[in-house]
């Protein structure tokens, strides 16, 4: 489904800030994988979705989704092939519009917009049981601004706007690291529900190793701009903390220092 | 004295119009655009010249429309392909029509008198000069807000307003922004054209400064429409666009009776709109939990370690 290939990504070149974020990155994901990605700060973690996703071009390498090579094309025409979801609960909505016209717009994600009506009364009907799938009391507030929701209710509304129209990958970067540990965990939960659900190839970052560990049928770690680990099948499934402390210490050849990932 | 607030009126709502204009730019794409200041004289001048050559008036206002058009996706073009910071495109925009619109006056100003306006079919029905404007100002103010409310109703509507709010989400939604930002600003400054192309017509003159501080006289009708008439929906928004444009146009014929001199007219207007942009930071420093005096004097202490 996703084939990245040796993909460079250098930021600032030439300066004293010149930072080499990916460095030869590797990876392929089959139809249906949930890969979860872990790794330090500054490890190349959200450079490497934002590259599949189009936000910055790469230095070097392809970007292959479901056969198509994206490499050379720009952010909104790759996302008639994504789903998003950022870590920040306030990009992923337009906080001054409705419930509904943010979930409109997603709606008609890779389509061409035209002057027809910006939504339409059957779209209403789904959204409405959509919602009420969320259990969040939205389904009677269609109308109320998306700006008078808290952090958790717009990470739900926007993972429900990055399935509406199913794609091809989804991207989900530290969507629940903003939020609160409970609703972290209820986001979470809807998460590994919608992918289930609508059977979805997803490529997750998180800094929670429990998590990481928890959710997904594959673990991917990076450091240093380079995947280091790659574990799959009943090899993740058995997986503890502690394992992947020694096994990320084996392959850096360092300690794993991100007092965030180790204590949450 | 009713003569004045007549005559205000329809000044107000051949404004109204470039209000709109602004409001697009200003509020729904988030971009203080300077363009305004060149397609305002640009609309006039289009039309002047075109009617002094004997052309019909109204197809003289379509040939403004389409100018202004032309102005806005310039300054799109400048801001989003060549990525120049969008107020510097709109002053870079502004700069070169003054150029241009001396070009297509071939001087400084154009009288219309004695010649065929638009508004000489109402007259012509038996109207005076002040209500055939505001006839024709209210004809063409009403066909604008049923179109503005239907255009950003739908799909490319909404996609417009969503990027002015946040592009990032809007690209993910696979929008191309750029394409959003030009067709906001070509609409914008086709509707300013066209603003500019009645006044001069109601005036009787196109003139090269006319479009000088119109950019403040619109979002000083923006806000006092905001303030006054609220902002419930988005047809009661363009309507207080409407009504803050009219408004203005009253206050400033008002403070002109009272006596104030025409040459501080634009000061007033920039001390306005100073104030009013700066009323939400007045207003949050005179709030007790940010009022550094009662910090000071006021918290702190055993209660509040408590509390925390």
């Amino acid at each position: 489904m996703l084939s990245v290939n040796n993909i460079y990504k250098v930021f600032n070149p030439g300066t004293v800030n010149e930072k080499l974020a990916l460095e030869g990155v590797n990876l392929t994901l089959e139809e249906g994988d949930f890969v979860t990605l872990i790794g330090g700060n500054g490890a190349g973690k959200s450079t490497l979705l934002n590259v599949i996703a189009g936000v910055y071009p790469v230095d070097q390498g392809t970007i292959i989704i479901d056969g198509i090579d994206v490499t050379k094309l720009p952010e909104h025409k790759r996302a008639s092939f994504l789903g998003r979801v950022f870590q920040d609960p306030m990009m992923g909505t337009a906080s001054n519009m409705g419930i509904e016209e943010n979930l409109a717009l997603a709606y008609r994600r890779g389509l061409k917009r035209t002057l027809r009506w910006g939504i339409k009364n059957k779209e209403r009907e789904l959204y409405k049981e959509l919602l009420k799938t969320l259990d969040l009391g939205l389904e009677d507030r269609l109308t109320t601004k998306v700006g008078l929701l808290s952090g958790g209710q717009r990470q739900a509304l926007t993972l429900l706007m990055a399935t509406l129209k199913k794609p091809k990958l989804l991207l989900l970067d530290e969507h629940t690291a903003a939020l609160d540990p409970k609703t972290a965990q209820k986001v979470l939960e809807q998460t590994d529900k919608l992918i289930a659900e609508n059977n979805l190839t997803t490529l997750m970052i998180t800094h929670n190793m429990k998590d990481a560990i928890k959710h997904g049928n594959r673990l991917i770690m990076m450091h240093d701009g380079k995947i280091i680990l790659d574990i799959k099948g009943e090899e993740k499934k058995n997986l503890t903390v502690e394992d992947l402390l020694q096994r990320f210490g084996k392959a850096s050849g360092e300690e794993f220092a991100n007092d965030r990932a180790l204590l949450s | 004295m009713l003569q004045i607030i007549l005559g205000a009126v329809s000044l107000g709502l051949l404004w109204a119009i470039m209000t709109i204009g602004v409001y697009i730019t200003y509020r729904i794409l988030d971009i203080a655009d300077l363009t305004v200041e060149g397609s305002l004289p640009l609309g006039a001048a289009i039309a002047a010249s075109a009617i002094s050559t004997g052309v019909n008036p109204y197809l003289a206002t379509g040939m403004a429309l389409i100018g202004g058009l032309a102005a806005g996706f310039t300054t799109g073009i400048l801001h989003t392909k060549l990525k120049i910071p969008a107020l510097l495109s709109g002053i870079l925009t502004m700069i070169a029509l003054y150029s241009i619109n001396l070009r297509v006056m071939g001087k400084a100003n154009i009288s219309l008198l004695r010649m065929d306006t638009v508004y000489t079919i109402f007259q012509k029905l038996g109207l005076n000069e002040t209500n055939s404007v505001i006839a024709l100002g209210l004809i063409f103010v009403l066909l604008l807000i049923f179109l503005l409310y239907w255009f950003f109703g739908t799909e490319l509507g909404s996609a417009i307003r969503a990027t002015g709010n946040n592009p990032k989400m809007v690209r993910a939604q696979g929008i191309n922004t750029n394409t959003m930002k030009i067709l906001g600003l070509v609409i914008s400054n086709g509707l300013v054209a066209i603003s500019g192309a009645l006044i001069a017509q109601s005036q009787s003159f196109a003139d090269v400064q006319m479009g000088t501080g119109s950019i403040v006289i619109g979002l000083a009708s923006v806000i006092i429409g905001e303030v006054l008439f609220g902002k419930r929906n988005f047809f009661s928004r363009l309507l207080s666009l409407v009504l803050g444009a009219i408004t203005y146009r009253i206050i400033i014929a008002l403070v002109l009776k009272l006596g104030m001199p025409a040459n501080d007219l634009k000061l007033f207007t920039a001390i306005t709109v100073a104030i009013a942009l700066a009323l939400p930071t007045i207003k949050s420093s005179l709030q007790p939990a940010n009022n550094q005096f009662v910090n000071k004097f006021f918290k702190g202490g055993e209660n509040d370690a408590v509390r925390k």
